[in-house]
């Protein structure tokens, strides 16, 4: 299985402090100029000069791909439908509108009871995955890893499919209905529960040894040991994991346009504003709504990541879990009814797509897959993604690799850094519905210079690239910090400029993080709906969007195709990179070993 | 005219002053450590030599040029960093022809072979940075440095990383490499040791000042500050004051010692380092400044025994080096009432600003 570079990439966003500004900064040991007249002296020398054209044009890329589309949504939201400035009356209208107290409501309540449910769910299994001996502890982890590569619309294609009017186990239901809140929460669980898995491996994982065998020379057994040692140990990956699920359940839109039914959340409510009724203004008060709190919940698990890392002790010795056989027995039985629950729920919709007519027929067949007699665009959207995809992965690993190294590295323009770094780690607090939306109100004002990428697939491509940046800026920082940083200096008592310092040396060194991050661009940009589903023209459909279109005319079977498709992309796009990385390390990283 | 002339510079970051007015010059060929505390402001100075800071005043004049705000790649000093900075994915060879720009490739070969061979290192040439040792990396940082024919070579702390063994070892053979060549050196310590073993001239830094410099054993036999004192070596320091001719009063005790350059009734310090102290078992005759002493605690630290005794008419106490034979045992005199023996020629009278400021607030 091919889940290590992605699990890597992941748990960089469980593990990682997302700091303003990288640790190299603090006035210590620093090489920071003093007062503001060190770029004066600087001015003269070329080479500074390159690296502040360099650091602006980056700037004004992700101003333009990130800070004004947000922006715009921000302003939108104060307009009246004409465009004149209306203060806080669209909110007043969008609240005085029947149901939304509702739509309010349920996306909170949903959230919150799926984001528990996942997170309680998760622990045991990372606990299992991370503190006991059964076996096979890493196929289970991969396993778990697995629903990261489908869109989150397969889960509630598959739910439909076991569930739903003509359900396999609708009796289970005990004569309710799976369109609504049990679809919703069920679906959100399956697709939300590799990220809290990922931060609560990295929780457990690092475990201190030290203070277990403390609490056993007291005399503690393991039970209270679990309880006054392991579980407040872990209290902050908790507090994350389950603020992050919440995040990703209250902006995902794909699971509850799928198996909703007639329950409204804030994220669908955008959609109906957005292209049922082609009202942007309302959508970007809907949209403000959703990123308030996303905002709030981010500045929360940044906070909480700083306490997290403060109370880890520097000397900590890593923990190795001990045999208990009776434990590791109950804990192998749950993770396989888990990993099996999972992977039969992905299976179903797999497999209906395969046969000829779900429950009745079930010869294989591939008739499901001819697309082109369908709603939203056929093969030619497979084609799109696929390009989309791979554009992403070429444009976002470069792009983020220059922005990494532009805030970890140089010496100077320090306020313009500190912008920067802002700026590329903005995406992360934007729910990609709120994105797309911006992306609407910028790129499509009049007046605009950047116009014309309207309608392209370029503009799917930077919305992608935008969407998912910050965790892989992120990602090329921590990479990029770990080089020592006098490496500049040698550069620079030496003549040579940074540039080449980059190629020759920093380029090489973190081919393994860049290609990583490539990965995970690929994959996200095969699955997500959020971001892309306003911007898409009917030259530039997409797979992901075909999936909701055929869906919404009631072609399920088509839809659970085409979802399966990509899945099997994004698994097939993984596996290359993880490929192409292994090839180019035997080729480039001799130096590695010792 | 001295090569590097450093001309009152001063530096603070925020409101922190960390050099308050340095003047130093370095002469060609000459090896010149600076040595301190962290925080004293050493790195710094370096740092300003590099070109990687700016200084807030005052001037670097090398060879004639005013090169205070040349940027570090003009000024053609070697620099070799604590780390080594070694890029981790170029071997040994393309290490150090990475400051080797606009050279033929035949001679860039040649050039790295030459230093290569100058460090000991040339069978390692195609191994990278990870499978060579700590002592090997720094001889290879410093071919990287010196391969480019700097005029001034620049070191940071450049054997703090390694085990004691090894740095004893690459001490000498900097030294080595250093008077071949003839270049110039500047080298930040905080290690006494190292600074006085490898330097033709230490100069001490405190708090952003340059405290004394001086040959090796001019900072060692004659500290010139009560900090001077305390940092190189171990110095017992009696707190006492000024009297008429070459005397000083401890408390109610006279105590010969030489008193130039302090006025009677001035308030000083007596230095007197531990292997000047001499214990004598019973009286040996009528030599000046003997005391009666009492054995307080006996430490054995290998080569030698620190003895530390309290003398009553001092009222103080005072650490006495003893050193040991092939058997490592201490006389068996050596415990309870001793005579505690101060030479005149070996203390050390050291001004006292803050006594002497105490003493007036008693007067007042």
């Amino acid at each position: 299985m091919n889940s290590l570079p992605m699990t890597s990439i992941n748990a960089a966003v469980g593990s990682l402090p997302a700091t303003a500004v990288p640790e190299r900064e603090k006035p210590a040991r620093t090489s920071q100029p003093s007062g503001p007249a060190r770029p004066r002296h600087r001015a003269l020398h070329w080479e500074y000069v390159w690296l502040g054209a360099l650091l602006l044009g980056m700037l004004g890329v992700l101003l333009a791909a990130i800070a004004l589309p947000v922006g715009a949504l921000l302003g939108h939201s104060f307009l009246s439908a004409d465009g004149s400035f209306s203060g806080g009356a669209q909110y007043l209208a969008y609240v005085r509108m029947p149901g939304v107290g509702r739509s309010l409501f349920n996306s909170l309540w949903l959230s919150a009871v799926s984001s528990t449910l996942c997170v309680a769910l998760a622990y045991v299994y990372a606990y299992g995955i991370t503190r006991s001996c059964m076996p096979l502890a890493r196929l289970f982890r991969a396993v778990a890893l697995v629903p990261l590569l489908a869109p989150s619309l397969l889960m509630a294609i598959s739910l439909i499919y076991l569930f739903g009017a003509q359900g396999l186990l609708k009796s289970w239901l005990l004569g309710g209905t799976a369109y609504g809140p049990f679809g919703i929460i069920a679906g959100s669980v399956l697709w939300t529960f590799p990220h809290a898995l990922m931060i609560l491996c990295t929780t457990l994982a690092s475990g201190d040894a030290r203070l277990y065998e403390a609490a056993a020379t007291l005399g503690a057994g393991r039970w209270r040991s679990f309880c006054q040692v392991t579980l407040p140990a872990s209290r902050y990956g908790l507090m994350i994991a389950w603020t992050v699920v919440f995040v990703l359940v209250a902006t995902d839109f794909g699971v509850p346009k799928v198996i909703g039914g007639n329950t409204q959340m804030l994220a669908t409510d955008i959609y109906k504003q957005v292209i049922g009724q082609q009202n942007l203004s309302m959508g970007a008060v809907v949209a403000m709504l959703l990123l308030v709190p996303a905002g709030l919940a981010f500045a929360a698990e940044r906070h909480l990541r700083a306490r997290q890392a403060a109370s880890m002790a520097v000397r900590a010795v890593p923990l190795a879990p001990q045999p208990h056989a009776p434990l590791d027995r109950a804990l192998l039985a749950y993770c396989s009814l888990v990993a099996l629950a999972m992977l039969a729920v992905m299976g179903t919709a797999v497999l209906a797509s395969l046969v000829s007519f779900w429950p009745y027929n079930l010869g294989l067949s591939l008739k499901n897959y001819r697309f082109d007699m369908m709603d939203g665009g056929g093969w030619a959207s497979y084609g799109n993604s696929l390009r989309m995809a791979t554009a992403t992965a070429v444009l976002g690993a470069l792009l983020s690799f220059v922005s990494a190294y532009l805030v970890a590295k140089p010496s100077g323009w320090r306020r313009t850094r500190q912008w920067l770094h802002a700026v590329a780690t903005l995406p992360m607090a934007v729910p990609g519905l709120a994105l797309g939306l911006g992306y609407i109100l910028f790129f499509n004002a009049g007046g605009n210079p950047l116009n014309f990428l309207y309608g392209s697939l370029s503009i799917l491509v930077l919305c992608s690239v935008a969407h998912f940046f910050s965790v892989a800026h992120i990602t090329q920082l921590t990479a990029l910090q770990q080089l020592d940083a006098e490496y500049e200096r040698v550069a620079d008592s030496m003549g040579v400029p940074f540039w080449s310092l980059l190629w020759r040396v920093h380029l090489p060194v973190c081919l393994p993080a860049v290609m990583q991050v490539a990965g995970y661009f690929f994959v996200n940009a095969m699955t997500t709906v959020s971001a892309v589903v306003f911007l898409y023209s009917p030259e530039t459909t997409l797979a992901s969007v075909a999936v909701l279109a055929m869906d919404d005319a009631g072609d399920i079977a088509p839809a659970a195709a085409m979802a399966t498709l990509i899945f099997a992309t994004a698994a097939a796009g993984r596996l290359l990179i993880a490929w192409l990385d292994a090839w180019m390390q035997k080729r480039t990283q001799h130096w590695r070993q010792r | 005219m001295h090569m590097l002339r450093i001309d009152q510079i001063a530096k603070q970051y925020k409101e922190t002053p960390v050099l308050r007015g340095i003047a130093l010059s370095v002469e060609a060929g000459e090896f010149v450590s600076l040595l301190g505390p962290s925080g004293c402001g050493k790195t710094t100075l370096l740092r300003i030599l590099c070109g990687i800071e700016q200084a807030d005043e005052g001037r670097i004049l090398f060879l004639g040029d005013d090169i205070t705000r040349w940027p570090a790649a003009r000024r053609g000093f070697g620099v070799v960093f604590q780390s080594y900075a070694l890029f981790p994915n170029l071997t040994a060879a393309q290490n150090v022809a990475f400051g080797l720009k606009g050279l033929p490739a035949a001679r860039v070969r040649e050039r790295v072979q030459e230093m290569l061979a100058l460090v000991g290192l040339s069978a390692q040439a195609q191994r990278y940075p990870a499978q060579l040792s700590g002592g090997q990396q720094q001889r290879i940082a410093l071919a990287r440095a010196l391969a480019p024919q700097p005029r001034l070579l620049l070191l940071d702390e450049p054997l703090s990383a390694l085990d004691a063994q090894v740095r004893t070892e690459l001490r000498s053979e900097i030294r080595r490499l250093q008077r071949q060549l003839g270049i110039a050196s500047i080298m930040v310590t905080h290690d006494q040791e190292e600074a006085l073993s490898m330097a033709d001239r230490v100069v001490l830094m405190h708090q952003g000042r340059i405290e004394q410099q001086g040959s090796p054993e001019q900072l060692y036999a004659q500290p010139a500050s009560r900090f001077a004192a305390g940092f190189v070596g171990r110095m017992n320091l009696l707190p006492a004051v000024a009297g008429s001719g070459d005397v000083v009063h401890v408390g109610e005790t006279r105590v010969d010692c030489r008193t130039r350059g302090f006025a009677p009734g001035d308030a000083l310090l007596v230095g007197v380092r531990p292997e000047s102290v001499v214990l004598h078992p019973a009286q040996p005759a009528a030599l000046p400044n003997l005391f009666r002493a009492r054995v307080v605690e006996t430490s054995f630290l290998g080569p030698m025994a620190l003895v530390r005794v309290f003398c009553p008419a001092l009222q103080c106490q005072i650490d006495a080096q003893w050193p040991l034979r092939h058997d490592a045992r201490l006389p068996d005199w050596l415990q309870g009432e001793v005579l505690l023996e101060l030479p005149a020629a070996a203390l050390q009278p050291l001004a006292a600003p803050e006594l002497s400021q105490a003493n007036l607030r008693r007067a007042a």
